[in-house]
């Protein structure tokens, strides 16, 4: 697979390592009431689709940088590639 | 009809005529007492022991495409019981037992080939993980040894041990360990529950689950509604799919594994051989193939293929192990999805709809636990209450806290 | 010998004459001939056996198709089994052998499976061998086994080398035949990159098999001048022998190119062979297509082959299979091989053609409505049955029968992703489908156009298609346009065994019985039959296997299915997909900067991870490893010793919110660590188990550095980044890795200050109270270098980590063990360190085991409940919370001398010994020559209240019981004065 870093362009896949589900963003807040039950569902829940799928792949053998890959687990076809850190951001992330 | 070597004689000498088909071709009824989603080895399984050991013969096994045509027609058959975690060992020795006895319980030669498998080791710490695990085995009732560097030259004379990047430094063994032919294992189990009054019924997609009140009452499905007072899933691979239609999310993400198998070569690998600095494990099929495989591509996937590197980084381990095999020819490879679990370790529970039972999470570890999956979601499905062996499988123990984690790598599927 | 088929003409080298072995028998061949032209041309028909009924096996086809015609190639290491003669250029002094067969060729003892051939049919394994149940391994499967398999290895590491490789274009063009090569002008011309990859040693495809004309000249000169012409181009790059295996994900072909195949020994340092990933915008597959058979009786013998293969052999290769040669054929292409073997002057027997309206020839007969039903001859083909329209029976004498049952594209590479083939009716073919991987096209046969002037123009076409490209094409050369009808005939009826899948030995027959028996998709027909799994996987038989099930279903081809077919197009050597990666290239080695100066002191290396580190330095005389780690661990504890830690990661954190990030990586908190001083750090995955620990030294405000444990450098390192990119994003924070930038040498013992105040430039006071326990600072070292202090252990010993950067790493050894020899100074390995940790209590690798959590550790303290921090909150769960878990402890034996086993299982004293009543297990063991006992750790069920306790540690595994106590795990030191002093 090639993926189009936003800030290095196409790159072979086997430069990143792979995490998992983007929803690993939104880690819940650990002083909320439910945390318990937000933590249990953020590690271990997942929508596992077949189809669209935002992703976070690592370019470990790259510049490091965290990138949010949105993918389809059907035809492996790449729609979109984001800054893990733009991402966070525009969910609300920050400190 | 009963198969047996004067069965093929006569047969043979009779023109073949009288070969019946293994399964029929039922259409559905409209209801059923248990309804399995999924022709795969587990489903099929389940269907055998709740028509033969638990009695139920209003059974239904609904399969989307040709029964056996998931995982257990794609893996590299490989049969073994050698966990070390508590909740993995007794439930992975009850199915090798299951696996011993069971070409006569079926009258279908299954081709379980009990030769063994050796997982090396090439450092001291892995030498201690090893020693733990195989005295987890003897302890729980199953047969380990431990081998030295030696012995394995002794049994193995073929692998890499005087030009070793990672040199071995010996082995941990299950005799009783081996393969089976994985198609036959589906069909023995097809057949065999088709005989005792099952309906499989092929070329039926499930496409929804009718739930109402919180209690599941059937499964919408490419050839209409069927009900059922029970339906168990099996269908390792799509679980998020088709429990998804229930409305859950599963602690399982779907990842391909690709396997290998070379051109048919004269016998050369006497056991089931795991390389413990590489990703790599191979075996020698009856026919004379090497099967063998490694890694999983480590993305999120339903596509059963996989790409170049890890084609490459499993061949990389093979010529590290055992470079005489260079010249031999990669014939065919495929990819099987996974249900990679958060842990490594399945599911076989309740769920919270009434009447509506899981089986999943086999990560690449599925085949050989066909028998015993079946056994055991049988055994939920007809009692309501779980084997003795699979309490430990349960849907909620990543809330509790109670993974069984044999690699130790967390809640990350694809590093298990 | 002499070559007595060998025909005029041909594109061989007749001035240069090779000779060759096969079975040990010379014969001679010309450069430019195959193995399997060359056999031919020396009339040998009988090549080998089939798979299951060790029936004679001969050649059948002309190209990487072949199921048949299978060698050994070579001798001695380089032993190649299950060799295509079809695609083995010849060179001087090959050797080949048959193979699946004992004794001999001619002689095969297996062939008697053959004569119970009617018991064996398919999936007759299945049904019987079941009794008694312990008879399968000792006696029903080691005959199987014997019997199966093909070609055997030489069981020595292949001596070759292999390469792997990268190349880039705008057009990947697979096949080089009339499209390919059309393609190829067109997009090269327009300026594009290409590449044009062939598997065949001559492009031109077809092309080289015909006496056609193409334009003004014959199709091979043709080939040859756009050959030439494309070589000129600098943007196009031709790579003959080169087969393209599979299409990947997003434009990334894999590619084999066999660069030493075709020699007879390897220049020095050369690869046998490369495997390029290609990575391409647009691929235009021009595959071609495989003739496909008609199955009859017997129409496996030696001498029956596929029409266009003699026709190959003929025109190509100057060759025919006999001088007498009849053809089978249900289409106008058999007719073509025999005018063209009539024209060689072969002796056409007769061509006999299923139709009644097939076409006639003054040259030959041709037997209209007639049909094969059956073949005869000893190891080869003697003569012929037909049987005519009348009724009446006819024998044809002839050495060889053509057989011609239409073309099937070659849609392989179209379904390497999600591409179904569809059934094209006039064609009664397959033909590319569904989705296409990514940027292909389609051009030629392959795409069902099989017209010599189609393949020229769709090539054209196709190349100005995927490349958009606007102007003018070149001019298309004149060629044959015949109109191709293809009415399916697959089978002759009324055959005992009629055989479809020849390697594997599936007949009709079979093919019914597996409907009969319930196998009715395509998938259950190939894996109970076997059709299709040899190592042609079907390219000859899965159509005809498809047909034959269609007609007992009742159904058309189309509604049965289509079989897709997977990579690699054709085998491959497992050395070519590994490269250079074996051996000790498998994995990188990692070197540290004192390497060689510990190399040189005779130290034992030990691999952890990609690192040698040196596992003890033994002395003369010590002859057991023992010996010398006891010398080390005594000598450091009694004096001074030092051991290299550079492989530990180190991480550079800095930043104003450095603090804030590592409160949040870390378990336990370290915002308020003041500068100067160093902290153990307790770091969690975010499901709450122990994931690495380390320390974090404050250097100044906004500047820490972090080390871990080497094996967890890597993924720690992506961890924090993981945090500091997806979770903290606004955080001023930053992170480097530094593991290679600094060289790192723990000093430890009583003299331990004495020996660094002897390296520490003298400006800087490291006395106990300037620089206490867990001091951390910049210093300067022998002089002016850089370097940086921390007063750390691990040992349990006064000691420090000293970090230089990595150039003068080999020189601070050198100078803290000259500086040291006063103090008789020690160099200790990773057993020493094993052995002082485990005294010490620390846990390490085996104890951080990714299943144990602070609290299993006796760490649980350590986990702030005031503060976010990775992996607090999951922690706490109710599992992970339970009094009776699992808790670090001492083990120790009540007899010094009883071994400890690591991987040892904790029973009560009494009571019964099984999985039920596991109390826990020893992690770690080591012997301390500090307590003259072997001692260990453990994890022990409630294991800190239960200190005291007797207990068996067992290891059925190593058959060993041995009675211990639970200790505390701090067997030296507990209070801690020492590495305080």
């Amino acid at each position: 697979m090639i993926i189009n870093h936003p800030l290095l362009g196409p790159r072979d896949a086997s430069e990143f390592t792979y995490l998992g589900d983007a929803s690993l963003i939104n880690r819940p807040d650990w002083q909320a009431d439910n945390a318990a039950e937000a933590f249990y569902e953020y590690g271990y829940l997942r929508d596992n689709p077949a189809g669209e799928h935002q992703e976070l792949w690592y370019h470990e053998a790259g510049d490091r940088s965290w990138l949010v890959v949105t993918r389809n687990t059907l035809t492996h076809e790449i729609s979109k590639v984001e800054l893990a850190r733009d991402v966070a951001r525009a969910r609300g992330r920050s400190k | 009809m009963r198969y047996s070597g004067f069965r093929v004689i006569k047969e043979a000498l009779t023109g073949h005529k009288g070969w019946k088909p293994v399964w029929r071709e039922p259409e559905p009824k409209a209801h059923y007492d248990i309804v399995v989603i999924g022709g795969g080895g587990h489903g099929l399984a389940t269907a055998h022991y709740l028509s033969k050991v638990y009695g139920q013969r209003n059974v239904a096994v609904v399969e989307k495409g040709w029964i056996g045509g998931g995982n257990v027609g794609r893996n590299t058959t490989i049969v073994r019981s050698n966990y070390m975690l508590d909740g993995n060992e007794p439930f992975y020795e009850f199915s090798m037992k299951l696996w011993e006895g069971l070409e006569q319980d079926l009258n279908y030669n299954a081709m379980m080939s009990q030769r063994g498998i050796i997982n090396l080791f090439h450092t001291d710490g892995q030498r201690d993980a090893y020693t733990r695990r195989g005295n987890a085995m003897i302890l729980n009732g199953a047969d380990a040894e431990l081998l030295d560097a030696d012995q394995v030259r002794k049994e193995h004379p073929y692998l890499n041990f005087d030009d070793a990047r990672f040199p071995i430094k010996g082995g941990l063994v299950q005799r009783r360990a081996g393969t089976a032919r994985h198609d036959a294992v589906a069909w023995g189990f097809a057949r065999s529950a088709d005989m005792h009054g099952v309906d499989i019924i092929q070329n039926c997609e499930v496409t929804g689950l009718r739930i109402e009140n919180g209690k599941c009452l059937g499964v919408e499905t490419t050839k209409g509604f069927i009900g059922a007072n029970k339906v168990g899933c099996a269908v390792a691979g799509s679980s998020s799919r088709v429990m998804g239609m229930a409305g859950m999310r599963l602690p399982i993400e779907s990842h391909v594994l690709q396997a290998f198998v070379s051109e048919g070569l004269k016998p050369v690998l006497p056991s089931v051989i795991t390389f413990g600095a590489g990703h790599f494990y191979v075996s020698q099929s009856d026919k004379g193939g090497l099967v063998f495989g490694g890694d999983i591509d480590g993305y999120n996937t339903y596509a059963q293929r996989g790409n170049l590197p890890v084609v490459e980084d499993v061949c990389e381990g093979g010529m590290a192990l055992m470079p005489m095999i260079g010249r031999a020819r990669l014939l065919r490879m495929w990819g099987g999805v996974m249900d990679m679990s958060m842990d490594g370790s399945p599911i076989i529970d309740r769920t919270p709809v009434e009447g509506l039972y899981f089986n999943g999470g086999w990560c690449y570890g599925g085949f050989k636990a066909t028998p015993a999956s079946g056994h055991c979601f049988a055994h939920l499905l007809a009692k309501d209450e779980p084997h003795p062996v699979v309490t430990a499988y349960r849907l909620d123990r990543f809330k509790t806290g109670r993974m069984i984690d044999e690699k130790g790598v967390g809640n990350q599927p694809n590093l298990h | 010998m002499t070559q007595t088929n060998r025909l005029d003409g041909g594109q061989i080298d007749r001035n240069t004459s090779l000779s060759f072995r096969f079975d040990g028998r010379s014969y001679t061949a010309h450069p430019g001939d195959t193995l399997a032209s060359a056999l031919l041309a020396n009339d040998v028909r009988l090549i080998g056996r089939s798979f299951k009924y060790h029936r004679p096996r001969g050649l059948l086809t002309a190209g990487s198709e072949e199921p048949n015609g299978m060698v050994e190639l070579r001798t001695g290491a380089r032993k190649e089994p299950n060799t295509r003669a079809t695609t083995t250029e010849m060179f001087d002094g090959l050797e080949a052998y048959s193979q699946n067969r004992w004794p001999s060729l001619k002689f095969d003892a297996l062939a008697v499976n053959d004569m119970f051939s009617n018991f064996l049919s398919a999936g007759f394994y299945y049904k019987t061998f079941m009794w008694p149940a312990a008879f399968w391994e000792k006696i029903y499967e080691p005959i199987i086994r014997r019997a199966a398999g093909l070609g055997s290895l030489s069981m020595e590491a292949d001596p070759d080398e292999y390469d792997k490789g990268f190349r880039h274009c705008d057009l990947l063009i697979i096949g080089a035949g009339p499209s390919g090569l059309m393609a190829a002008l067109t997009a090269g011309r327009a300026g594009a990159d290409v590449i044009l990859a062939d598997e065949d040693f001559t492009l031109g495809g077809r092309l080289n098999s015909e006496t056609i004309a193409v334009g003004d000249r014959s199709a091979s000169d043709w080939a040859a001048q756009v050959v030439a012409e494309l070589s000129s181009m600098p943007n196009v790059r031709l790579m003959p022998r080169t087969t393209v295996i599979g299409a990947f994900d997003h434009g990334i072909y894999g590619a084999v190119e066999r660069t030493g195949d075709h020699l007879a020994t390897l220049p020095a340092g050369k690869p046998r062979q490369i495997l390029w990933r290609i990575y391409t915008q647009k691929t235009l597959l021009c595959a071609g297509a495989t003739e496909r058979p008609i199955a009859f009786e017997n129409n496996d013998r030696p001498g029956v082959m596929m029409a266009s293969a003699l026709r190959t052999y003929a025109n190509r290769y100057a060759v025919t299979a006999s001088q007498r040669v009849a053809i089978f054929t249900n289409n106008d292409d058999g007719h073509r091989t025999a005018t063209d073997l009539h024209a060689k002057g072969v002796k056409i027997a007769a061509v006999v053609d299923v139709r009644e309206d097939a076409p006639s020839s003054y040259d030959y007969e041709v037997l209209k409505g007639a049909q094969v039903i059956n073949t005869k001859g000893r190891h080869g083909l003697s003569f012929a049955e037909i049987s005519l329209p009348d009724g009446s029976t006819r024998t044809l004498d002839c050495g060889a029968l053509g057989v011609s049952g239409g073309w099937n594209p070659n849609v392989h590479l179209t379904c390497h992703q999600r591409g179904r083939p569809v059934w094209n009716e006039a064609l009664a073919a397959f033909v590319p489908g569904g989705e296409l991987p990514v940027g292909m096209s389609v051009a030629g046969a392959a795409t069902g156009i099989m017209s010599t002037c189609g393949a020229l123009q769709s090539g054209a076409e196709g190349a100005a298609k995927a490349l958009n490209l606007t102007g003018a094409l070149p001019d298309l050369p004149e060629a044959e346009d015949a109109p191709v009808i293809q009415t399916p005939f697959w089978y002759v009826q009324g055959c005992k065994r009629a055989w479809v899948d020849q390697q594997n030995d599936v007949t009709v027959k079979d093919v019914k019985l597996s409907y009969q028996e319930g196998f009715r998709s395509v998938e259950h027909l190939k894996r109970y039959t076997t059709l299709g799994m040899a190592t042609d996987q079907g390219k000859t038989s899965n159509i005809t296997g498809l047909a034959i099930m269609a007609e007992v279903a009742g159904k058309s081809i189309p509604e049965v299915g289509t079989t897709i077919f997977r990579p690699p197009y054709t085998p491959v050597p497992i050395a070519t997909f590994a490269g250079r990666m074996k051996g000790q290239e498998f994995h990188p080695t990692r070197l540290t900067p004192s390497h060689y100066w510990a190399k040189d002191r005779g130290a034992v290396f030990v691999e952890v991870g990609n690192w040698l580190r040196a596992q003890w330095f033994p002395l003369p005389g010590e002859t057991h490893w023992r010996q010398s780690v006891d010398r080390e661990v005594r000598q450091t504890r009694a004096s001074v010793g030092v051991c290299d830690c550079t492989t530990l990661g180190k991480i550079d954190v800095q930043g104003t919110d450095a603090a804030e990030f590592l409160n949040r990586i870390y378990a336990n908190g370290f915002a308020k660590l003041a500068v100067g001083k160093t902290r153990y750090g307790l770091m969690l995955r975010e499901d709450g188990m122990v994931m690495d620990d380390g320390t974090a030294a404050r250097l100044a405000e906004d500047h820490f550095v972090v080390t871990t444990t080497t094996a967890n450098a890597v993924s720690v390192y992506r961890h924090m980044e993981f945090v500091r990119q997806c979770l903290c994003p606004d955080m001023d924070v930053q992170l480097i890795s530094t593991t290679e930038g600094w060289a790192q040498y723990a000093v430890a013992g009583p003299n331990a200050r004495k020996l660094l105040q002897k390296i520490v430039d003298p400006e800087f006071d490291i006395s106990n109270e300037a620089f206490p326990f867990m001091a951390c600072g910049n210093v300067t070292v022998c002089g002016g270098l850089r370097a940086r202090l921390f007063r750390i252990s691990f040992s349990g010993e006064l000691a420090y980590e000293i970090a230089v950067p990595s150039r003068y790493g080999d020189a601070l050894m050198r100078r803290l063990m000259a500086e040291g020899e006063e103090f008789d100074v020690v160099p200790y390995g990773t057993e020493a360190l094993g052995v002082m940790r485990v005294e010490k209590g620390h846990a390490a690798g085996n104890e951080l085991n990714g299943t144990t959590t602070a609290l299993n550790l006796g760490l649980g303290k350590m986990v702030s409940k005031k503060k976010d921090s990775i992996g607090s909150v999951l922690s706490e769960r109710e599992a992970l919370v339970e009094p009776d878990g699992l808790r670090l402890v001492g083990i120790k034996p009540l007899l010094a001398e009883d071994k400890i086993t690591a991987g040892g299982h904790l029973m009560k004293a009494d009571g019964p010994v099984d999985a039920a009543h596991d109390q826990g297990y020893v992690t770690s063991a080591v012997y301390s020559p500090i307590l003259n006992s072997n001692i260990g750790l453990g994890l022990v069920k409630n294991g800190s209240e239960r200190l005291g306790e007797k207990m068996r540690l067992v290891s059925p595994l190593t058959s060993l019981t041995v009675e211990v106590e639970l200790v505390s795990a701090h067997f030296v030191d507990p209070e801690g004065e020492r590495l305080r002093a």
